[in-house]
């Protein structure tokens, strides 16, 4: 069964916070990656990664430019899920 | 090593003002001093999968006491090589302890050797990428594994800008990273260094290795007995990790602020033996001038010193051409040298074991007590050594100097002079 926005924010939250330790409340769908939550382009390789796992999707490397935003990642996710 | 002054502007005199050390015995310096003062083995089986399955010929190691996640963040310890984690614990401990001074960043330097590096993240990284792929590779591999991945960790978690040095130089780094801290506050390079060594090597790969070229004791059925330096019984080195790191800063820097002062750190003399890759020259000439370089570099006299902190590690071979160098050293004055081998107890800590000592000698001059060494049942007669045993001896008072052995891989042969501050 595909997982809704808010479980797909929870699940990403909690990868965010194991890279980087960031609070999951803190990653809301409005926030930038990189100017809010200070995300370098090494962690979120991570994040990336580690949210292919979790979710069963495939992010290629040339998206991952264009997730500039929580809700970029959230919205990719949900529409390419397996 | 011309380190004397050649001009009439005396050398800057160095001195001890923090101590941090997480080892196989203790979490913190304190903890590990006080168990070294008692006598305990820090020495324990092997509990870990990984020993039955590759079927490892040694069975027991010196681990770490306080793992490190019971005192770094979740992010620290994932971003960090064990070694890293090490050097970090202890690096904060020390730099704590010497009330984190104020000081010029520019002017505030880090020298922390490590004799082995990230071992741990290689290896995993190359099953990550074996079984899992190109793409699933942690992108922070490199900077883990590389040996000045510790250095880098504590000169970032510090600010640290007048330099972050790994010396690599096998069981003598972390002794390097001393020396050269203590040279770089000399010349004027720095005024404050956060100096020592780590490693993290208890890993299937270097117990095989170690245990391939019979370095190690197969004391498998007596851990806490199987490091006996001096013994007749000895059979080889325990492998162990952990970190050691000073605080070291210039006289009049320490002076000014009102700091507490453990200790000088008054003189490091370095040879090489360039006799064989691994085995060090038996008649132990090239580690004799290193020690006799490192008391002149004191500018004292071998009659100074009153104790030896030596680099025994329970070797047949590697015991006995330490104690032909000593008495090469010292001649007829080695009868008045108290020695010990503290690594009865910690195991030796490879890359991290020259730190970690001279950590144990500057408390050692602190409190005027040297610490016994264990498991010495049997002494080799062959070893003509006043080792200290049972219980801790003290010193006398007034100025007293020590040495610290460190010798590695290489045949590279490091000493360090302590001595009492008054």
């Amino acid at each position: 069964m595909a997982l809704s926005e808010q479980e797909i924010l929870e699940g990403l939250a909690e990868i965010v916070n194991e890279e980087t330790g960031l609070e999951p409340e803190e990653v809301q769908m409005d926030k930038s990656f990189t100017e809010d939550l200070d995300i370098d382009s090494l962690s979120m390789m991570t994040i990336v990664v580690n949210a292919e796992d979790k979710f069963g999707v495939r992010i290629p490397d040339d998206e991952v430019k264009n997730l500039t935003h929580v809700r970029d990642a959230v919205t990719y996710i949900a529409s390419n899920q397996g | 090593m011309s380190t004397s002054p050649s001009s009439s502007q005396p050398a800057r005199r160095v001195v001890i003002t923090g101590v941090g050390a997480t080892t196989p015995v203790g979490g913190t310096a304190p903890q590990t001093w006080e168990a070294i003062l008692a006598g305990r083995s820090g020495v324990r089986p092997l509990t870990q999968d990984w020993v039955s399955e590759h079927e490892l010929p040694v069975t027991f190691a010196g681990q770490i006491h306080t793992p490190p996640s019971e005192v770094l963040t979740k992010v620290e310890v994932r971003r960090n090589d064990p070694a890293g984690q090490y050097a970090l614990i202890a690096a904060r401990e020390a730099w704590a302890d010497a009330g984190s001074p104020e000081v010029e960043k520019e002017r505030l330097g880090v020298a922390v050797g490590s004799g082995i590096g990230g071992v741990w993240t290689l290896l995993d990284q190359w099953e990550v990428l074996r079984t899992r792929g190109p793409r699933r590779v942690f992108p922070l591999t490199v900077p883990m594994l590389m040996p000045n991945g510790p250095a880098a960790a504590v000169s970032l978690d510090l600010g640290a800008r007048a330099g972050a040095h790994c010396p690599v130089s096998a069981c003598a780094s972390g002794a390097e990273g001393m020396g050269l801290a203590l040279q770089m506050i000399r010349t004027g390079r720095a005024d404050v260094m956060v100096a020592g060594g780590t490693e993290a090597a208890i890993h299937p790969l270097p117990i095989a290795a170690f245990a391939a070229m019979t370095a190690l004791s197969s004391r498998n059925d007596d851990p806490e007995r199987a490091s006996r330096p001096y013994d007749v019984g000895r059979d080889g080195f325990v492998i162990a990790e952990g970190a050691g790191v000073f605080v070291l800063e210039a006289e009049e820097h320490a002076l000014a602020r009102g700091a507490t002062i453990y200790a000088e750190l008054a003189g490091v003399g370095m040879s090489s033996d360039a006799y064989h890759i691994t085995a060090g020259e038996p008649e132990g000439a090239g580690a004799a001038r290193a020690m006799e370089e490192a008391v002149a570099d004191a500018g004292l006299a071998v009659s100074d010193i009153l104790h030896i902190n030596a680099h025994a590690t329970s070797t047949p071979v590697g015991d006995l051409a330490e104690t032909k160098a000593i008495h090469r050293a010292f001649g007829s004055h080695t009868a008045n040298l108290a020695v010990t081998a503290t690594k009865s107890m910690t195991g030796h800590l490879l890359g991290a074991a020259g730190a970690l000592e001279a950590v144990l000698t500057a408390l050692t001059l602190r409190d005027r007590r040297v610490p016994p060494t264990i498991n010495l049942d049997d002494p080799d007669p062959q070893i003509d050594l006043d080792v200290v045993t049972g219980a801790p001896r003290a010193l006398p008072e007034g100025d007293v100097a020590a040495v610290n052995n460190s010798f590695g891989f290489g045949g590279v042969n490091v000493a360090l002079t302590l001595r009492t501050y008054r």
